[in-house]
């Protein structure tokens, strides 16, 4: 009887390692590595990008009724323009001041999105839904679960799960050859010495300019993928703890490694499906009063997790699982 | 669906089978919104005596009513109907210049905020580093002087037997002042076990800052699960009537508070201009390597500032629960405005956070002329970014030239 319990808990947690979850978070992550593991530009508003690319997705298909692809065209455009928007006035700045701006830029937008005041174009708090119509209807896999062992996805679930991780793929490959170029020698030596660089003659500001936009629209992609495997679009979604479970996924697997967004997804879904699974047994188990363990209290109990693991991991393994402490000196740039 | 003005600050209390689940004010939409865990058939209780002057009900006899949730309906409702006596439009108190109204509104938030905002100005100043747990030491503050004044046993149930101040609470002033004590012993156990071992071990300010966010969280969810996810008021001083002071209203608690407010702000101004301790403060934000080799005990100063400046914060914690609600989250609705206001009045000056800040409190009352309330906050921040962009060492900022 125990045995199948557990047996519950682990099936959930590869359920979650390589489901949806892990898919956005992992994109996002790549996203995020660009900015702050290669180029060591602090963006705390990873999910301002998610929110305008999921936004563009949503509102393309029902409001402008566009193709899908174009609607996808659309997502990108609106969170290259947010990179604009945000790199020029604080590129330039300390590099706190790019973490200020992020983060509250990835509160403006939810903002707006929720605002009844564009609520004709945005659905205000309840965002958009009823646009995932066109997915469902042709994505290759039509019944309505299926499993592999110990998992179990629906049916949307499964056509995030495959594209998700061919794009997670594609986009490995992608950081790979473009860290390798020159290009990318360019923007890691922005990390370790912006004055450095500029003494080469390299136009810093616009490296990392071109950084914060490829980081960003890489996010937009993880915001679609998000919203595909939701089925709406909901400002509420979007909020800043998504950014900051990125950034613990990141430093998990380690800054500056091509695999390390991946590994680091993977993991910490799994680890966290495991540990809430282990406390939900012993809140069933009526082991401890209620008022010291409720359901509620295991929800939150992953953020409370990802705020001592992201504490930790800076305080004693900044380099994460993979990565170099040389390439994480972070130190003042 | 609400014809007429909708009516902030009334009280209300919640009971299922006659348990009490929570209690709260209505916010600027005339709207208590309160998160339940159980479905079931909710008693709604209206405080009649916390409407305003000229407000009452329409049926004066109807102080229940009752929400129901269950298993397809997930939100229940019960709407009081209010009307004005004399018939004008009374939620409106500003008397034909809501804008004044709005300005001193804004100001009492920036002076609120700004408690906090000092804290985090000077801990940037003497150390370098961006804290952005500060506005859960505000909401730290904020809990403890609830915690206090209830009785400790709002935290640790097991105490609900036990005497003063553990099984019943002391008055709001008194736990006020062990809020500003809780709020000096916590700057002073984050420095000590937190941030001065990090620093020794030269961990730099960039990770330190991802470590601060890690802590907000993790402090966040810590105090959910302390005092549970509904928004509470303190025991004394809730509902207080408006009173009238030439072109604006404000309730005294408010008023009061930012008496408090502007001794304790004008205290601090004298400690760091008169005192040694002051001016070895600046000193270290100034130059800090100087400083040192002058003679100066950096890190005595630096565990001073956090000291300080998380008492600080506790205390404006406790103001900004008084006038509007105690509430888990609200550090995070707190966070971007102060560093709004920050940011505003140049990082690391004491006086730059205070001018930062009421600009940023007014800048989003009146805002709320034009724009949709939704958004203030949005508008507050997009003013940050554009000052950045024109002047981004602040109002009262030194320029610095950086890359």
């Amino acid at each position: 009887m125990f045995s199948t319990v557990l047996a519950g808990v682990w099936g959930d947690a590869l359920t979650q390692a390589f489901g949806p979850l892990a898919v956005y978070y992992a994109i996002a992550a790549i996203g995020l590595n660009i900015h702050f593991g290669y180029t060591g530009l602090l963006n705390f508003g990873q999910v301002g990008f998610m929110l305008v690319g999921a936004y563009g997705l949503g509102f393309g298909i029902t409001t402008w009724d566009l193709p899908w692809f174009m609607a996808i065209g659309l997502g990108l455009l609106l969170a290259a323009v947010l990179g604009v928007i945000l790199g020029l006035p604080t590129l330039r700045l300390r590099a706190d001041y790019l973490a200020i701006v992020t983060i509250a830029s990835s509160e403006i937008v939810r903002l707006l999105g929720r605002s009844n005041v564009f609520k004709d174009y945005t659905g205000g708090a309840e965002g958009l839904s009823g646009w995932s119509g066109w997915f469902q209807d042709h994505t290759p896999w039509q019944n309505t679960f299926y499993s592999f062992g110990p998992i179990t996805y629906t049916k949307m679930q499964v056509f995030v799960v495959v594209f998700g991780w061919l794009t997670v793929a594609l986009l490995v490959l992608m950081v790979h050859l473009l860290m390798r170029s020159p290009w990318g020698r360019v923007l890691k030596a922005i990390r370790e010495d912006e004055d450095a660089a500029r003494a080469l003659g390299k136009n810093a500001y616009s490296y990392k300019m071109q950084a914060l936009l490829l980081g960003g629209v890489i996010g937009g992609i993880a915001g679609m993928f998000a919203a595909v495997s939701n089925g709406t679009v909901q400002p509420d979604f979007y909020v800043p703890n998504v950014t900051f479970f990125t950034w613990t996924i990141l430093i998990l697997g380690g800054a500056a490694r091509v695999f390390s967004p991946v590994v680091g997804a993977i993991l910490f879904w799994f680890m966290l499906t495991i540990a809430e699974g282990l406390l939900r047994i012993v809140e069933e188990s009526d082991a401890l009063p209620k008022s010291l363990l409720s359901p509620t209290d295991i929800g939150d109990f992953r953020y409370m997790l990802m705020g001592a693991s992201l504490m930790l991991l800076l305080i004693f393994r900044p380099q994460g699982i993979f990565g170099d402490r040389a390439e994480m000196a972070l130190d003042d740039h | 669906m609400v014809k007429g003005k909708p009516v902030p600050d009334v009280a209300f209390s919640v009971e299922l089978d006659g348990v009490p689940i929570g209690e709260g004010v209505t916010d600027a939409d005339g709207i208590f919104f309160l998160p339940v865990d159980d479905f079931g058939d909710y008693t709604i209780t209206i405080s009649p005596d916390t409407l305003p002057e000229n407000i009452t009900l329409k049926d004066p006899t109807r102080t229940q009513g009752t929400a129901t949730v269950e298993e397809n309906r997930t939100t229940g409702r019960a709407i009081f109907a209010v009307e004005s006596r004399s018939g004008l439009a009374a939620a409106d108190s500003s008397k034909g210049f809501p804008i004044i109204q709005r300005i001193f509104d804004g100001a009492k938030f920036g002076i609120f905020l700004a408690m906090g905002a000092i804290g985090l100005s000077i801990i940037f100043g003497t150390t370098g580093l961006t804290n952005f747990a500060h506005a859960e030491i505000i909401v730290f503050g904020m809990m403890s002087a609830y915690a206090f004044n209830v009785g400790l046993f709002v935290i640790f149930p097991f105490m609900s037997t036990w005497g003063t101040p553990f099984g019943s609470g002391v008055t709001l002033v008194l736990a006020a002042l062990l809020a500003i004590v809780m709020g000096g012993l916590l700057g002073l156990v984050l420095d000590k076990f937190l941030f001065a071992p990090m620093r020794r071990l030269g961990i730099g300010l960039i990770s330190q800052m991802i470590v601060t966010i890690g802590l907000s969280i993790a402090m966040r969810y810590l105090i959910k699960f302390a005092i549970g996810d509904s928004p509470y008021v303190y025991r004394q001083y809730v509902g207080q009537k408006n009173i009238d002071l030439w072109l604006v209203s404000v309730p005294m608690k408010d008023l009061v508070s930012i008496v408090i407010c502007v001794a304790v702000l004008a205290a601090v101004g004298l400690m760091i201009q008169r005192t040694r301790m002051g001016k070895a403060m600046r000193a270290v934000a100034d130059n800090r390597d100087l400083a040192e080799s002058s003679g100066i005990d950096v890190e005595r100063v630096i565990r001073l500032v956090w000291i300080s400046g998380a008492a600080l914060a506790a205390l404006g914690g406790v103001m900004l629960g008084l006038s509007d609600q105690v509430y888990w989250l609200a550090g995070f609705r707190y966070l971007l405005p102060i560093f709004a206001g920050v940011t505003l009045g140049g990082l690391g000056t004491a006086y730059g956070a205070l001018v930062g800040c009421l600009i940023v409190g007014i800048g989003i009352q009146v805002s709320t002329l034009v724009i949709a309330p939704e958004l203030k906050n949005g508008a507050a921040l997009l003013v940050m970014i554009v000052v950045l962009m024109v002047r981004p060492q602040g109002i009262l900022g030194k320029a610095q030239r950086i890359g």
